[in-house]
């Protein structure tokens, strides 16, 4: 073996041996630096003869190349098992809990919710929303929809009165949604069709009853729209919001001052459980008050009952949330109990729409 | 109004199931809201008691043997007094319903005896309050077969909810003929033959006071003498209690028969004590009246009495007297049947808190073509069930006849439901109603009948046709679409109430929805408390002022959760608060705290890292995310130091445009706030008008224009400035903006050090200034130039020196 085969074992076995990149680079140094082994053959190749330089120039040459590429293939090795090595010595316990997501956790009321459902259901209708006080004028409130002075009917509305003011005139909390009925027919030419979701207040506090709730009145005004078209208008909004191919609904004659003739809209429903079942059973439960807009409303609201008519009603949204999402009480709906809201709630981002479902 | 089913069958021939009935009224608008068939009086048995002994081990206890009828004696341990040998009672056998003690029985084994069932009371089967002793029946009283026959309990009893609308439907007469009408049967109400009567009535009638004609348009009344009371015969008493009145002696009892028979409310005095003649006058304010419910009234001047020489007799069209009242000792009865005006009989008894089956009908209105044949039916009665002989009747005032005539067009029906009806069968139905129909085709004459004072138009008359038609006959038909594809249908108010709820919630936050009213001081801590937002007739006293804010109800939801452990808390509400009673006083108005560590990242310990107490800053961050949300540009508002008084004096904010506008304000509570509404911190909140954010100007054009980016790279610098603590960091960043206003494009606080080692009195805040080149890349001096041009108007303007 000549001295060159000799120098280049030694090397690659160096090379070889070098665990890291550290190690790998003295072996470079000791062999292709300035002063190393290699270099210093390199030197003599001066001092020869052109015979021997023409042997030993390419033999070299050939030594310094081959260690070059030995040193740079084991460097991606030795780099790899570097890299290899740290990672290891990065590991975490990636099982360990995160935070949670705020728009995970916050919660939107039901009662929002419902509205936003109501609203995309109406919207496809054609209808918009309108809105008014919550303080109303007994005018507004009463007697614009056809509650005479006095009349029993205004004693079935358990009305939250404001003190008499210097004219004597005594304001009220509304009772209903329907003076935003009044209020649209003073502003708005016919077609008219709108819903109007709102706060509404009566003395009366129990399970299914609560001081304040939430009404959706619904007004149709024009030339022709008639009580099959408020059926279908209704039927349509059921099977819609509770999301149900059919529902067996009860419309029956009633009596609401404001309209003329009245209905009240039973839903079926099975009661035998703890919870009430929509859609099955023998029982009846009333959702919703109806009927054609008095004349008197009409022309409170400055239209001719001649020429113009319509169809009005009114339903609580609570009530209807109560039925949909089956909270079994209403109290807790105003009492912010995080607990409840949790439970009940809806996340931001699910959106009612049509065209995802309402509850997706 | 209930009634029982055999009562009705007094009026209404029919083949018609019990079902159907029920079906029927509740479709032509007469709802049935109970039925009591009565089944669960069937299991009790009259039975006879054979022999009583003692009890071996109770003094009070009887050991009976006792005969259901079947000849298999059985014993039972009884503990009435009146258990006797011979008594015939009521008897419930093992397995039996008691309704009256809520109890369903079983074998018994009553201190060492066994029981197999038992004797009741009258309380035991909820016929009344007695429970002295067990039912004892007359000897007669068949052994062996259900107590419920031969008392009379298997009547099923119907309660139907009458809307106001319908007086008519306040009598069972008016109830069969309704149903009659919608061809449940027949109509066979008793006709009833006008009553004479011997000579004058001698007691007369004075409608000459003040009102009193048009508070009462006929007053009748006659005398009945020599009459025999007590107590009425047992049909009578059984229909009054099924439809739970007491009956008490004859005359009472037919005055009540009469206004549920036939909605017509009568009045019996004894007219031994009525002295002189009567009037109809107004309440003097100080007269006592004891009435008949045992209570004393002071009718006003408002209110109109029956009075005699004594005083007032009775409260017209709403109580009767005591003193003049009928008793068992009554041998002369006056009997009356008058009209009252319903708004003032309404009145009277709301303001005065009596609730009577009188007054219900009086203030819904009743017949006045049945006065007279009321009187008589009234007097007849007490004819039939305790003799005397009448005088004939009296009438003071006059009978008003009904003068309403509606002209209806035929085509009103289709119009109003989309079902053509023919003129026949609208005649037909409106005269089966009652109505006198006249005239054919296209238009026809309707007379509006007395005992329908609800109907007043064409409508109404639709209704009636409608209701008896059957509201099923109504097909639904579309309601026709305005357009192919809807345009947008909220208000910018309603966009921005949804898009804050969503946007909070996005935050984490949990949405509120809270009562309008509040307690008083808890408006008055929020800058409320006007006596024209407080309630005169609050649900609660804590429930008494509209809110000013929305925080009170917030901070008290906080107070709530935190006493349930519920500490960490982020709630936000979105709704109106009030400024006064006129509609443009009520705002719009978005609002929430934070309590605990409930931060935007996170809440409570985690290994990742604990959160720290929330503070104004979070509140902050829940404001200005509002008016994003409701498409304003945060940077546009100004923050100005401080708030209301509810907030912490230095470390809260009011969010304005301009000098004047005024959209929101947030910050850490004032402790004597939260100590008034008891809860502790932290805490903080932000409460925004979303009304006060200005429209958004409409767009011309949905195009956002060409993306024009920059070339060349943002160069940035960043300095420390020392100044003193009270300078504001808006005007640093305002101070260091205004160096170079294109360049510049952004300069954001990256540190806030306040320490010692910079003096007491001194804060060191860190900006970062980018410069944006537009055209060309800035030189070193170009660069230099600007950053002496920050440092010098920082100097200048708030006398920030660089930091060494």
């Amino acid at each position: 073996m000549s001295d060159i085969e000799t120098l280049e074992t030694s090397i690659l076995a160096q090379v070889d041996a070098a665990g890291d990149e550290a190690a790998l680079e003295q072996v470079r140094v000791s062999a292709l630096g300035k002063k190393g082994s290699v270099s210093e053959q390199m030197k003599t190749l001066g001092k020869m003869s052109p015979e021997e330089r023409q042997v030993m120039g390419p033999a070299l040459n050939g030594l310094k190349n081959r260690i070059a590429d030995a040193i740079a293939s084991r460097r991606e090795v030795v780099k790899r098992a570097d890299v290899e090595a740290r990672l290891a010595k990065e590991k975490v316990d990636v099982t360990l809990p995160v935070r949670p997501n705020p728009v995970e956790a916050g919660r939107i009321h039901p009662i929002s919710q419902v509205m936003d459902e109501i609203t995309a259901i109406f919207s496809d209708m054609g209808f918009t929303v309108a809105e008014g006080p919550d303080i109303e004028t007994d005018y507004y409130n009463f007697t614009a929809l056809n509650f005479p002075e006095g009349h029993p009917a205004r004693e079935m509305h358990d009305t939250f009165f404001f003190n008499p003011d210097e004219n004597g005139e005594r304001r009220v909390l509304r009772t209903h949604t329907s003076p935003v009925q009044i209020r649209t027919m003073e502003t708005q030419e016919p077609p008219i069709r709108i819903v109007i979701p709102g706060k509404t207040y009566r003395q009366d506090s129990d399970a299914t009853h609560s001081a304040m709730f939430h009404q959706l009145e619904g007004l149709v005004v024009d030339k022709k729209a008639n009580i099959a078209n408020l059926k279908w208008t209704l039927q349509e909004f059921c099977k819609a919001f509770f999301e149900v191919d059919s529902i067996e609904m009860r419309f029956r004659p009633s009596f609401f001052p404001f309209t003329e003739p009245s209905l009240e809209v039973d839903l079926q429903c099975d009661r035998s459980g703890s919870e009430v079942k929509l859609g099955e059973g023998s029982d009846w439960m009333e959702i919703l008050g109806s009927g054609m807009v008095h004349p008197n409303v009409l022309r409170a609201g400055g239209l001719d009952p001649d020429v113009y008519q319509g169809f009005a009603w009114g339903i609580g949204i609570d009530r209807i949330a109560m039925l949909k999402y089956g909270m079994p009480d209403l109290r807790p709906f105003f009492e912010a109990d995080q607990r409840w809201i949790n439970h009940y709630g809806f996340r931001p981002l699910d959106m009612p729409t049509l065209f995802g479902g309402l509850t997706g | 109004m209930k009634f029982t089913l055999s009562w009705l069958k007094d009026h209404l021939e029919t083949e018609a199931s019990l079902d159907e009935i029920v079906e029927t009224l509740t479709m032509i608008g007469l709802e049935v809201e109970d039925v009591d068939d009565r089944a669960s009086f069937q299991p009790f048995t009259i039975a006879k008691v054979l022999t009583a002994g003692p009890h071996p081990d109770a003094d009070k206890l009887r050991v009976l043997t006792v005969d259901k009828g079947d000849g298999q004696p059985i014993q039972v341990v009884c503990g009435a007094p009146n258990a006797r040998a011979g008594l015939i009672g009521a008897f419930a056998g093992p397995g039996t319903y008691v309704p009256g003690i809520d109890v369903t029985l079983g074998v018994g084994n009553i201190r060492g005896v066994e029981s197999f069932g038992m004797m009741c009371s009258e309380r035991e089967l909820e016929l009344s309050d007695e429970h002295d002793g067990i039912i004892d029946l007359p000897e007669d009283a068949p052994v062996g077969t259900p107590f419920a026959d031969y008392a009379g309990l298997n009547d099923p009893v119907i309660e139907i909810g009458i809307t106001p609308n319908r007086p008519d439907a306040l009598g069972v007469a008016g109830i069969a003929a309704d149903l009659a009408a919608a061809g449940l049967g027949t109509v066979i109400t008793p006709e009833i033959p006008e009553l004479g009567g011997e000579g004058p009535c001698p007691v007369d009638v004075d409608l000459s006071a003040d009102g009193a004609a048009e508070f009462c348009p006929a007053f009748g009344l006659r005398l009945v003498r020599n009459v025999k009371n007590g107590p009425s015969p047992k049909w009578m008493q059984q229909r009054l209690k099924a439809i739970g009145l007491r009956p008490i002696s004859a005359l009472v009892d037919i005055t009540n028969y009469v206004t549920f028979d036939r909605g017509r409310p009568l009045h019996v005095f004894d007219a031994d004590k009525v002295k002189g003649n009567l009037a109809i006058r107004r309440g003097t304010g100080n007269e006592e009246f004891l009435a008949l419910d045992g209570k004393t009234y002071k009718p006003t001047s408002d209110h109109f009495v029956i009075a005699d020489e004594n005083g007032p007799e009775s409260l017209a069209g709403i109580m009767g007297g005591e003193k003049s009242g009928c008793s068992l000792a009554t041998t002369n009865v006056l009997v009356e049947s008058a009209l009252w005006d319903p708004l003032t009989v309404a009145k009277t008894g709301r303001e005065l808190s009596i609730i009577t089956d009188a007054r219900y009908r009086f203030e819904r209105g009743v017949d006045p073509a049945f006065n007279m044949p009321g009187l008589d039916y009234g007097s007849q009665l007490v004819i039939e069930l305790c003799g005397g002989e009448p005088t004939l009747a009296l009438c003071a005032g006059e009978i008003p006849q009904p003068d309403l005539t509606i002209t209806y067009p035929v085509s009103e029906a289709e119009r109003l439901t989309g079902v053509a009806v023919s003129s026949e069968e609208s005649a037909e139905i409106l005269s089966r109603l009652g109505f006198d129909v006249s005239g054919t085709g296209k238009e026809l004459t309707v007379k509006v009948p007395g005992n329908r004072p609800d109907v007043h138009g064409k409508a109404d008359l639709v209704e009636e046709i409608m209701r008896i038609r059957g509201i099923n006959n109504i097909e639904p038909q579309p309601l026709p679409a305005l357009g192919a594809v809807g345009s947008k249908i909220l208000t910018t108010g309603q966009t921005r109430t949804r898009n804050s709820r969503r946007a909070l919630a996005a935050r984490g936050m949990s949405e509120a929805v809270c009562y309008s009213f509040i307690p008083r001081d808890h408006a008055i801590a929020f800058g409320g408390g006007d006596d024209a937002l407080t309630l005169a007739n609050p649900i609660a006293s804590d429930m008494s002022d509209m809110r000013p804010s929305l925080l009170p109800s917030l901070l008290a939801a906080a107070k709530r959760n935190a006493d349930r452990g519920l500490g960490d808390l982020a709630i936000f509400e979105v709704s109106h608060v009030y400024q006064g009673v006129e509609p443009e006083d009520q705002f719009r108005t978005a609002s929430g705290i934070r309590r605990g560590t409930a931060k935007l990242e996170s809440q409570g310990r985690s290994w990742v890292g604990n959160s720290t107490a929330v503070s104004w800053v979070d509140a902050k961050e829940d404001a200005l995310a509002v008016l994003a949300a409701c498409g304003m540009d945060p940077s546009n508002v100004q923050i100005e130091a401080g708030g209301p008084d509810w907030y912490h004096p230095g470390r809260s904010g009011t969010i304005k445009l301009g000098p004047k506008v005024v959209i929101g304000t947030f910050g850490e509570f004032h402790p004597m706030t939260l100590e008034m509404m008891d809860v502790t911190g932290p805490l903080c909140g932000f409460e925004i008008n979303l009304q006060a954010i200005p429209a958004p100007r409409k767009k011309a054009k949905t195009s956002k224009g060409a993306l024009n980016i920059s070339a060349l790279q943002p160069v940035k610098r960043d300095f420390a400035f020392v100044m003193d603590k009270s300078v504001e960091a808006s005007k640093v960043l305002r101070a260091a903006n205004g160096a170079d206003k294109k360049l510049i494009t952004d300069v954001a606080v990256f540190d806030l050090f306040e320490g010692a080692s910079i003096g007491d009195d001194k804060k060191s805040l860190a900006i970062e200034v980018t410069l944006q080149p537009t055209d060309r890349s800035l030189t070193d001096e170009e660069i230099d130039a600007v950053s002496a041009k920050v440092v010098e108007n920082v100097a200048k303007t708030v006398g920030g020196v660089l930091r060494g």
